[in-house]
């Protein structure tokens, strides 16, 4: 995080969205991170996304926990409120925000120390009970604030840059939201911007638990020949199962008509999700399906990126609790307190 | 014969059922104690049980008093001894002169009674099992028939009691119709062949008023609900559970829109004790009220999160039903032993408000200000219970609530307050001089205040800085809010002696009602105490003006090491000799005998030297 805020001034002929606001609108403070990071590219497709899809930057709640990539939320839509809660936390953070107001749009941003080691029951247990969230982790399989040390999805094998081999199995942090329910997993490449955009517009507009690991190469610890989570390494071993637009339901706010098969899911809010598949024969709507072809392929070392899966029925923790649809938060003593002569009938029955 | 005349006393004895766990005894235990109540006659009931779900030793001690003492008073006048594990103990506890009342189905050899007390046997097992076929009936049907046998040695108007279990069984007719025969069975058996009644009798009396039964975390939780708590995260843990229980179940009573039928709470067991917190700390930071509750251990967990509340300032409420530590300790007794792990919860420097409530009405009422506090304060509130409150019912005044009340969130700025012409907002500008500064909610204006959360140092704008100038900066502010904290939380209050007294007493919590016996214990032995009863932390002024007039003050307390008299010293300043720590930790219920005896003790062997005023 810093405290070096960009230059306010806007150049009048930046192109604008539906809301009129510039991509300036969507941005933060100046990153901190080490120059060429893989989160910062994220952090532009946040940007890209959020713009695209005209979205109010004062509706998203940006939550994340602790480490390089729990940095980034100050580094995008400044004019959103962040809370950086402790290391590994933040999914129970955000989903007590969800709980309170129901209609933000709720960004998780965490990293594979933050999710995958100290917070993983915390990740699990967010994606089970169907929070309506984007849940971003940012994968570079190594601990870059405390200089190097191995993470939990760092792959067995794997050499650190001082040398040391990770003899410990790795976590897939993708397999587990499949097998615990998330209701839209994807997997992409903090260097390929043009399948991370439509993924990170696509979960946000998705109700329920939307899940995105995005491989993002440490450059500084983890971008050396032996490491999985480099870019050589992802670039090498990327297998795409589908590229994707975001539809809104108006006109499209991303255009790339590249030939090949388009399956459009509906989606809760009306809009639509066009995936352009690449494969044939993968369904993005078969959960099962995604595991094995994701564990297929895993095995033969390869990164398999796109989205693997959505559920076209999610649902969402409010759905399961049966919420007002009036946000928790603004509900006042005359909606929530039963009064006095309730209070009367408890005595009675307490006598 | 016992050498020892009978106990004969008319509404005021001890009765304790010594049962097995799982035995279905609870109920009618129960139905015991209400029944008295519906006499007219206070009761002061307490459970006292094992960390065990089936099997092992329970007891429910029932204390008749039409003096109104709600304090466990020690000794038994009367024991139901039901379980023979336990037979030895139960029966070395009864007073000389006291009754043990037991299941004489089979003989019992004469070296397992004492010659001091007075045997009363019924054959509940053949009874029962003359009369019911089914073993889980047989279980169940024996407590009523005790129930009725008690009913006819006390005294007590069988239709009290079963116009309660017609209360209980209200629209299950052969539920109800049978648990009354059986009622009668015991009751004639006992009018039939022992002489009825005993010494001890429940006589119909007007002691009771309008007065309500009630366990302190059903209190509490509803004291959530008026309070406008709307989100509720929780992780199971004894005694604490019943809390969210019961919150649950008032919100599903009270808290359902009445056009949509949809909720207007949300409740959600966490997975564990850091997730809980976690939960409430990202509602509240949100603009929700919201709490969980917890115990010693679950604080334990928590204080991370805890010491982020703190140095955010985020609001937010924790229930702590307090058991015996440390570590496991004794999960199903009592103590008074998480003072200092909460006042100063987590790492760094940090200072938490603690609020003391006496009884479930007091439970109630400061449950909901929590929420009030923790919004106007940002900060995290504990509502300090513990088990002697939380998980027995106990006779409390009728519970009150202002429909006038609005909740006071705090210093909130909305969107117009942010196009004020010259409003000018820094997350952590102190712009009153009170410590206190205004927040925003997520998502109040397109462009204006917005700002970042974060537990790491951060100047006035909540923008990051490690520059030592501003962080104690922001450290002093909240120190300045912690003194304002003292003028928001409960007062102490003070009852002086009837005479002019050197001598003061201080106490919290559920230590309340055996103080307020024991006052009256030591004046019969010619002490006089003022007594302050401390509410809140942080302390008010008052308190170190009560210990500085006078020449020394006892602190009762229920834990090992004095641990609210290491926080008076700590806090005030106060010389530790002026402060005498009386202290009961075993688990049980503080009482008024130990409490009077300790004192009492003390004040006969002290030979008084003029001490010093120590108050800095």
């Amino acid at each position: 995080m810093t405290y070096i805020a960009k230059p306010k001034f806007h150049h009048p002929g930046l192109p604008k969205n539906e809301l009129g606001y510039t991509h300036r609108d969507y941005e933060g403070k100046i990153s901190t991170l080490c120059a060429g990071c893989g989160h910062d590219s994220i952090t532009a497709s946040i940007i890209e996304a959020c713009y695209e899809l005209s979205i109010e930057p004062h509706r998203v709640a940006k939550i994340s926990g602790i480490g390089c990539s729990s940095k980034t939320p100050d580094y995008f839509l400044g004019n959103s409120h962040g809370f950086n809660s402790v290391h590994g936390r933040m999914p129970s953070v955000l989903t007590g925000a969800n709980l309170a107001n129901r209609d933000l749009i709720y960004l998780g941003v965490s990293g594979d120390g933050d999710s995958a080691s100290i917070g993983f029951g915390q990740f699990a247990h967010s994606i089970r009970r169907a929070v309506n969230m984007t849940y971003i982790v940012e994968n570079n399989g190594v601990y870059g604030l405390t200089k190097g040390q191995f993470s939990a999805t760092a792959d067995r094998g794997s050499k650190s840059k001082k040398g040391v081999m990770n003899t410990d199995n790795a976590i897939d942090l993708v397999a587990i939201a499949l097998q615990l329910g998330a209701s839209f997993v994807a997997r992409s490449f903090s260097g390929d911007k043009n399948q991370l955009v439509p993924l990170i517009a696509a979960a946000i507009r998705h109700k329920g638990a939307s899940f995105i690991d995005v491989i993002s190469p440490c450059i500084a610890f983890n971008n050396h020949a032996g490491s999985t989570k480099s870019f050589d390494y992802v670039r090498e071993h990327n297998d795409a199962v589908n590229r994707l637009d975001v539809l809104t339901g108006r006109d499209p706010i991303t255009v790339d008509y590249a030939p090949g098969t388009v399956q459009v899911v509906e989606q809760h809010d009306g809009t639509r999700l066009a995936l352009r598949k690449i494969d044939a024969d993968y369904d993005a709507n078969d959960r099962l399906a995604a595991m094995t072809f994701l564990q297929k392929h895993a095995a033969k070392g390869q990164v398999v990126t796109g989205l693997l899966y959505v559920d076209p029925d999610s649902e969402d923790l409010h759905t399961h609790l049966d919420t007002v649809e009036t946000p928790l938060n603004t509900l006042e003593a005359k909606d929530l307190c039963p009064g006095t002569s309730a209070l009367e009938k408890i005595n009675a029955s307490l006598r | 014969m016992p050498v020892q005349s009978p106990i004969s006393s008319v509404n005021d004895f001890v009765v304790r059922f010594a049962n097995v766990n799982g035995s279905g005894s609870a109920s009618a235990n129960e139905l015991f104690a209400r029944a008295i109540l519906r006499h007219g006659v206070p009761v002061s009931p307490r459970n006292i049980f094992p960390s065990n779900i089936q099997g092992l030793p329970t007891w429910y001690e029932v204390r008749v008093t039409e003096a109104g003492h709600l304090g466990a008073r020690g000794g038994v006048d009367m024991m139901v001894a039901m379980n023979p594990q336990t037979w030895d103990k139960d029966v070395a506890s009864i007073e000389p002169g006291g009754y043990l009342f037991y299941d004489s189905t089979k003989p019992m050899p004469t070296s397992k009674f004492r010659a001091d007390i007075n045997v009363i046997g019924v054959p509940l097992t053949a009874i029962t099992n003359s009369t019911y076929t089914d073993p889980r009936q047989r279980q169940l049907f024996k407590n009523i028939i005790y129930l009725g046998a008690m009913c006819a040695l006390l005294d007590m108007d069988p239709k009290i009691v079963e116009q309660l279990i017609a209360e209980q069984y209200k629209g299950k007719e052969k539920l109800l119709s049978s648990n009354v025969h059986a009622l009668h069975l015991g009751r004639d058996w006992a009018l039939q062949n022992l002489k009825c009644p005993v010494g001890l009798r429940v006589k119909k009396s007007d002691k009771v008023g309008d007065r309500i039964f009630m366990e302190g975390n059903s209190a509490a939780a509803l004291g959530a609900v008026y309070g406008g708590a709307t989100v509720c995260a929780w992780y199971p843990i004894t005694p604490s559970s019943s809390v969210a229980e019961a919150f649950t179940s008032h919100c599903k009573k009270l808290r359902h829109d009445p056009e949509t039928g949809k909720a207007k709470y949300a409740i959600v067991q966490g997975e564990d004790e850091l997730a809980s917190i976690g939960i409430v700390i990202g509602a509240s930071w949100n603009g929700a009220r919201a709490f969980t509750a917890t115990s010693g251990p679950g604080i334990s967990l928590m204080t991370e999160f805890i010491g982020l509340s703190y140095f955010a300032e985020i609001p937010a409420v924790i229930m702590n039903i307090q058991r015996a530590g440390p570590s496991t300790g004794m999960p199903t007794r009592t103590q008074q032993c998480d003072i200092i792990a909460c006042a100063y919860a987590s790492h760094g420097d940090t200072k938490h408000v603690l609020l003391f409530p006496e009884d479930p009405a007091e439970a109630f009422e400061f449950a909901a200000q929590s929420f009030d506090l923790a919004d106007r304060l940002q900060t995290m509130i504990f509502l300090m219970l513990d088990l002697d409150i939380g998980m027995n019912h106990r006779l409390c005044r009728p519970l009150k609530w202002d429909d006038a009340r609005q909740y006071d969130r705090g210093k909130v700025m909305t969107a117009e307050m942010l196009d004020e012409p010259g409003r000018d907002f820094g997350r952590y500008l102190d712009v009153d001089g009170d410590g206190i500064p205004y927040r925003t909610y997520p998502g109040t204006h397109p462009t204006k205040g917005s700002f970042f959360t974060r537990g790491t140092s951060r100047d006035r704008y909540a923008r990051y800085s490690e520059e030592g100038a501003i962080y104690a900066d922001n450290m002093q502010r909240l120190v300045r809010k912690f003194e304002t904290a003292q003028d928001m939380v409960p007062r102490p209050l003070q009852a002086n002696a009837a005479k002019p007294t050197k001598y003061g007493v201080i106490y919290f919590g559920s230590t309340a009602p055996a103080m307020d016996e024991a006052i009256g214990l030591l004046e019969a032995r010619g002490h006089q105490l003022d007594r302050l009863r401390i509410r809140a932390f942080p302390f008010h002024s008052s308190v170190a003006s009560f210990i500085a007039d006078h020449d020394f003050v006892y602190v009762v307390e229920q834990n090992r090491d004095g641990q609210l008299r290491q926080l008076i010293v700590n806090e005030n300043g106060i010389d530790p000799v002026r402060l005498v720590p009386i202290l009961h930790y075993d688990g049980t219920p503080i009482t008024a005998r130990f409490i009077a005896n300790a004192i009492g003790d003390h004040q006969d062997h002290l030979k008084v030297t003029p001490l010093r005023k120590a108050v800095s």
